[in-house]
């Protein structure tokens, strides 16, 4: 268990973020950090405001109390420092494959002249293997091809943290996997810091370093930040073979089973919010 | 279920359809009344000698109004003092006066339409002031803007102008309103800002619901000019419907009631093509 980072090191920093409507809190006092070119998950059910922190982090969203650092300075607003992967691919479906990602490159580069923005687009879509598709409406793409359209827009503004909210859910599972291992593939090699919301355990096991996980709401908070020790590169093809991973994914299930149901409502004694327990099961 | 049909069956159908009607049009009307004179001998005078004579209708058979058709369409654009221009002069000044009053009409529609769409609050101020105005007959409007314009054709462009200004104004509306969450917030996310969202991310996704609305306008903008030349006169192919009435020409009302068809079908068409080419299917 490593003693926690000086808040000056943490690249993001969310400090006691909340989300009450009158009568109703769906999360309260939620604090976590991410450190540069670490990939975070968020997992727990359907009603804990996973989303709604993954809009908090994008500046989509405000919360009702506390506030988010990044790189020293609190968000206000969103910015093209914060790319999201939205969980429907989001594309405009009257704009080519090309144009989409065209016209994220165009929001950052304002100052660049057509030519090289559809160049710099067209480089990013070769980069998650669509550079035959580049001039195709997201109509004449398949499901994992408009997501991969999606990723690409979303690297291609080079953002200082990149957002995912279930991206990978509306795939089948053959697609899934191939899409797990292309953004574990392209995280690691742009040592991209990266945020990612989900509830398929293997998913978070292959690629994060860090995962919480969230009791259910209301009134939701963060019950346990789980160190996922597993070497990389990790393939899934081979991920239930590796020492600890069985130890850790039971771990994960038994708290989406059971824990996150008992551990919701009130907090034990002595809880801090700021400092949730932390654990690594598969380095037992 | 219905069946695929090849296109030149159904053109064969229709061409049936019609050499059966002009068929028993044409018969019809030369056919000699079996009791006496189908219409007033006065009246009948005024129309033709020969329905005069009795032996015919008063009603021009489709011959005769071919003839008339081949005979206006040879010189459709002659100008032989103000109540004898060509019928291709007349429609001329009906589609110079929809063009007017209809692009007008977009002009203050859609810029108008993307801040009712983009703002709950002007949608909910102005919506009563739309509501009420919406339903009046563009004819209503006529005296009132005879009196302030004092000017007949500007006032018909008048007309047409507020009869398309609503369905192109209620439609960008709805459009601009129900463009994706989705693709707002990858504009917000990006920091496009307000024009770049506006034109980029906004308009495409709205422009097939603003097309649709001007198709719409189009539409009872044709339909009103006739109407409104009727009332105010001069020129323009409702007037010359009107003159015709007045000539007894019953032909030429045929003549004119298929060219306003053929320009409607047009105009129709020709915005048919351009909301083809803003449509997206996701």
């Amino acid at each position: 268990m490593s003693p926690p980072l000086p808040a000056a090191a943490r690249y993001v920093s969310i400090e006691g973020i909340a989300r009450r409507f009158p009568g109703l809190t769906v999360f309260e006092d939620v604090w976590f950090h991410i450190e540069r070119g670490e990939f975070v998950c968020l997992v727990g059910h359907s009603g804990c405001g996973k989303t709604t922190i993954l809009n908090i982090l994008a500046g989509l969203d405000q919360p009702s109390a506390g506030a988010v650092v990044v790189d020293g300075r609190e968000i206000t607003g969103p910015s093209l420092d914060r790319a999201v992967i939205f969980q429907g691919h989001a594309l405009m479906p009257w704009l080519s494959a090309l144009d989409n990602v065209a016209f994220a490159i165009s929001c950052r580069h304002p100052d660049w002249e057509r030519g090289r923005v559809r160049e710099a687009a067209r480089a990013a879509l070769a980069r998650v293997g669509l550079a035959q598709a580049a001039e195709r409406k997201p109509a004449q793409l398949s499901g994992g091809m408009k997501q991969r359209v999606g990723i690409a827009r979303a690297l291609a503004v080079k953002p200082k943290l990149l957002l995912m909210d279930e991206p990978f859910s509306a795939l089948d599972a053959l697609t899934r996997g191939t899409l797990q291992e292309e953004v574990s593939r392209l995280v690691t090699e742009a040592g991209q810091t990266a945020f990612m919301i989900t509830h398929d355990v293997d998913e978070a096991i292959l690629l994060a370093d860090r995962i919480l996980l969230m009791t259910n709401g209301p009134e939701a908070r963060v019950a346990e930040i789980v160190h996922n020790t597993l070497p990389r590169p990790r393939v899934r093809a081979n991920l239930h073979h590796m020492p600890g991973y069985h130890a850790l994914r039971d771990h994960i299930m038994d708290f989406l089973i059971t824990r996150s149901r008992t551990l919701a409502g009130r907090p034990p004694e002595g809880w801090d919010a700021r400092r949730p327990p932390v654990v690594a099961p598969a380095a037992a | 279920m219905t069946a695929a049909v090849p296109v030149w069956r159904a053109a064969a159908l229709s061409l049936a359809l019609l050499g059966l009607l002009l068929l028993g049009w044409e018969m019809a009307v030369k056919a000699p009344a079996a009791s006496g004179p189908a219409v007033d001998p006065e009246l009948a005078a005024l129309l033709s000698p020969a329905a005069a004579a009795g032996g015919q209708s008063a009603m021009p058979a489709p011959s005769e109004i071919g003839a008339r058709l081949l005979e206006l369409l040879s010189d459709p654009f002659h100008r032989r003092g103000t109540n004898d221009q060509g019928i291709g002069i007349q429609i001329a000044w009906s589609l110079w006066r929809v063009a007017a009053g209809f692009t007008l009409a977009a002009l203050v529609a859609i810029p108008l339409g993307f801040l009712i769409g983009m703002s709950p609050l002007l949608n909910a101020a102005l919506n009563p002031f739309i509501q009420v105005l919406r339903p009046v007959s563009p004819l209503a409007w006529m005296p009132l803007a005879l009196y302030t314009i004092k000017d007949s054709s500007v006032s018909s462009i008048f007309v047409i102008f507020i009869c398309s200004v609503w369905p192109m104004l209620l439609n960008t509306a709805f459009g601009v309103a129900s463009v994706r969450r989705e693709w707002l917030n990858v504009a917000r996310t990006l920091e496009a800002g307000r024009l770049k969202t506006a034109l980029r991310v906004i308009l495409p996704a709205a422009a097939p619901t603003i097309l649709t609305g001007m198709r719409i306008s189009i539409g009872i903008a044709w339909l009103v000019i006739v109407a409104a030349e009727m009332l105010v006169g001069g020129t323009g192919i409702g007037y010359w419907v009107w003159n015709q009435w007045n000539n007894l020409s019953i032909a030429d009302i045929v003549i004119a009631i298929l060219m306003i068809g053929l320009v409607g079908l047009a105009l129709d068409r020709l915005l048919g093509l351009v909301a083809r080419a803003v449509a997206w299917q996701e």
